[in-house]
């Protein structure tokens, strides 16, 4: 690729968009966002994920000014924006449920932001179209909101939030209410839309694998506060705790004391077993409890002993086929289940495991990840 | 299984019978010829002309409208208001208590409200007139407003107004430009029922009105104690039919307003 890649973050030089300070937001007794510092930077599509509760959508409600900080300070554009309505903010919000406006027709809801500037007709005009044009509902424009499909309403709400060409774009489980294939469809669409228009999108989402999809860096959240910020490949590659590594994809977690040797760790995990053994970027001491977090993916199953450091006999239990992938439950000495995952390059007749079969585990040194917690 | 069995026949025309014998006789008998209240003398609408020929009826009858229409238009901007500050500002200290007391006029004995308007007018030494009917007319049927146009808050989406607010709508422009036409359906029927409510009253408006402005349900109570006179029967009649017309539009406009809102939904869901 001719051009450097997208990372803002990684540059000291650059000045972050959206800066949350130690930013703490209380209802009640309830800690909804605890403590929280966090940089966001312009033309990012950041993704705030976690499950329900976690905080995130106080975090984008903040953001859009519905929510204030109990403690610290949000900067957007280097402006704390504390004391900035909703209205008086260069932030645009997309509603989980659209928040159409039922008594106006599709292109009196897009030029709805626009008329409140107090535009002229001939700068809305033109302005109306182009969204109407990007998000390709032309031929929807003199319709109601209850007269198109809810594809169409999702289209109709981003339009609506981008005609004001906001700085940042906040987009609430936008796509929470679409079916699976229009859902990955409007994924690409969001994706194209953010790169067109150059805007800063912050997406809410509990939906791991569309945050993975669409976003240039995602914060995985659990009770308040962020547990990891990184690209989609890091998070799932390099998961900084078992939460992080549980909550994206599928993961083994085995847990063991770590000892350290000259080229990694040796991993004691089942008592009188050969230990496993890892490589890792941070350090253990020796006897220190550890977790290997390993994906099913990188894990080979075969009914010949492998000629790898980690390997391990067991018995087939469970399979669950997927259609492309096949993931074999496999119980190994002590009780434990790991799963490997293969690809279904094969037609199924031609396949050999089976139920009950006896296997091999094997997987490389870098195959899976240490973690303290 | 019969629909329509004997017996349901007969409690269905006892019970419409109960409810209407009494208005079908007055309205026939204002077509009566005679003078006579109680005796036929043939088909005349004599009683409907010499009505508008007089000035007291068609005074009252004129202070009437003003009021209803002056009571209903305050009580309704009052209630809406009221009832968006109930739905919307969540909990706050003593909610109950201020809604217990928004609501508590519709058990209110209407003696006991009359009564103490009456005492508040003396006490504040506001002449009895056409400004207090409205004042007190206003008074209890702004809760009724208020009723109707809550239900309709309570299942308002928030997050329009939200909207709203974030693409540069000041709050009240939110209200103004989003809340509003979306619950106009309630606040016109509510304003229907104030109307229709005002148009009725007797009790309260006998404590607050005054020798320059009467209404004509004080004026007809008053002149059937001297005796009932075929000209009332013409006027309660014509009464009957605007009542008739306000309820049934009231209902029409939420009926309507329901039906659409379902028949959106559907299409809604149809089309996603």
């Amino acid at each position: 690729m001719a051009e450097t890649v997208f990372a803002p973050w990684t540059d000291p030089q650059q000045k972050p968009l959206i800066q949350f300070k130690g930013v703490t937001k209380r209802f009640g007794d309830f800690i909804a966002i605890d403590n929280l510092s966090q940089d966001i930077y312009a033309q990012e599509f950041f993704a705030l994920l976690g499950p329900s509760g976690c905080g995130k959508t106080t975090m984008m409600r903040m953001l859009a000014g519905f929510e204030a900080p109990t403690e610290g300070q949000i900067l957007i554009a280097g402006q704390d924006v504390a004391r900035v309505p909703p209205n008086k903010r260069a932030v645009n919000m997309m509603f989980q449920s659209y928040a159409l406006f039922p008594h106006l027709t599709v292109w009196d809801n897009i030029a709805f932001g626009l008329r409140r500037e107090g535009k002229s007709k001939a700068e809305i005009e033109p302005r109306v179209a182009e969204m109407l044009r990007l998000t390709r509902l032309e031929r929807f424009a003199r319709r109601k909101p209850h007269q198109i499909s809810g594809g169409q309403r999702q289209r109709v709400a981003l339009a609506r939030s981008l005609a004001k060409a906001p700085k940042l774009l906040l987009l609430d489980e936008p796509l929470g209410a679409l079916d699976a294939k229009l859902r990955q469809q409007t994924q690409f669409e969001l994706m194209d839309i953010q790169e067109k228009t150059g805007t800063t999108f912050v997406i809410v989402t509990h939906d791991q694998e569309e945050a993975m999809t669409v976003a240039s860096r995602v914060a995985v959240m659990d009770e308040g506060r962020i547990i990891q910020v990184a690209t989609p490949p890091e998070i799932y590659e390099q998961p900084n705790s078992v939460y992080v590594a549980d909550f994206i994809g599928d993961v083994n977690i085995i847990e063991g004391v770590a000892h350290p040797q000259a080229d990694g760790y040796d991993i004691l995990w089942v008592e009188g077993r050969q230990p496993l053994h890892a490589k890792s970027t941070r350090s253990f001491s020796n006897g220190q409890r550890c977790f290997l977090a390993m994906r099913p993916e990188k894990v080979a199953i075969g009914t010949e002993e492998p000629e790898t450091r980690n390997k391990v006999k067991g018995r087939i239990i469970d399979i669950a086929y997927l259609g492309n992938l096949s993931t074999y439950h496999v119980e190994v000495p002590g009780g434990r289940i790991i799963k490997a995952q293969t690809a279904n390059t094969r037609r199924l007749s031609r396949r050999t495991l089976t139920w009950e079969d006896e296997v091999w585990l094997s997987w490389t040194e870098t195959a899976a990840v240490m973690l303290e917690e | 299984m019969k629909r329509f069995s004997a017996f349901n026949v007969v409690s269905l025309t006892l019970g419409f019978a109960f409810l209407y014998l009494p208005m079908i006789i007055l309205v026939i008998y204002s077509f009566n010829d005679s003078k006579l209240v109680t005796v036929w003398a043939g088909f005349s609408t004599r009683w409907y002309g010499e009505l508008l020929q007089n000035e007291a009826f068609l005074d009252a009858a004129w202070v009437t409208i003003r009021v209803a229409v002056a009571s209903s238009t305050i009580a309704t901007v009052l209630g809406t208001m009221a009832a968006y500050v109930l739905v919307r500002a969540g909990r706050f200290h003593g909610r109950t208590l201020f809604s217990g007391m928004i609501y508590a006029p519709l058990v209110m004995p209407e003696v006991i409200t009359g009564l103490s308007l009456l005492l508040l007018f003396i006490g504040i030494g506001l002449d009895r007139g056409i400004v207090t009917i409205i004042l007190a007319h206003t008074t209890f049927s702004m809760c009724y407003v208020s009723v109707v146009v809550s239900s309709r808050l309570v299942s308002f989406d928030r997050s329009l107004e939200e909207a709203a607010l974030d693409l540069g709508c000041t709050p009240f422009a939110a209200f103004r430009l989003v809340t509003l036409p979306i619950i106009a359906p309630a606040v016109i029927s509510g304003w229907l029922l104030a109307f229709t409510l005002s148009l009725d009253d007797l009790v309260i408006a006998s404590f607050t009105a005054g020798p320059s402005a009467t209404t004509l349900p004080i004026k007809i109570f008053s002149a059937v104690r001297l005796g009932v006179s075929p000209e009332i029967n013409a006027l309660s009649t014509i009464m009957i039919g605007i009542v008739t017309v306000g309820v049934i539009t009231a209902s029409l406009v939420s009926k309507r307003a329901s039906v659409k809102q379902q028949a959106e939904e559907q299409a809604a869901v149809r089309a996603t």
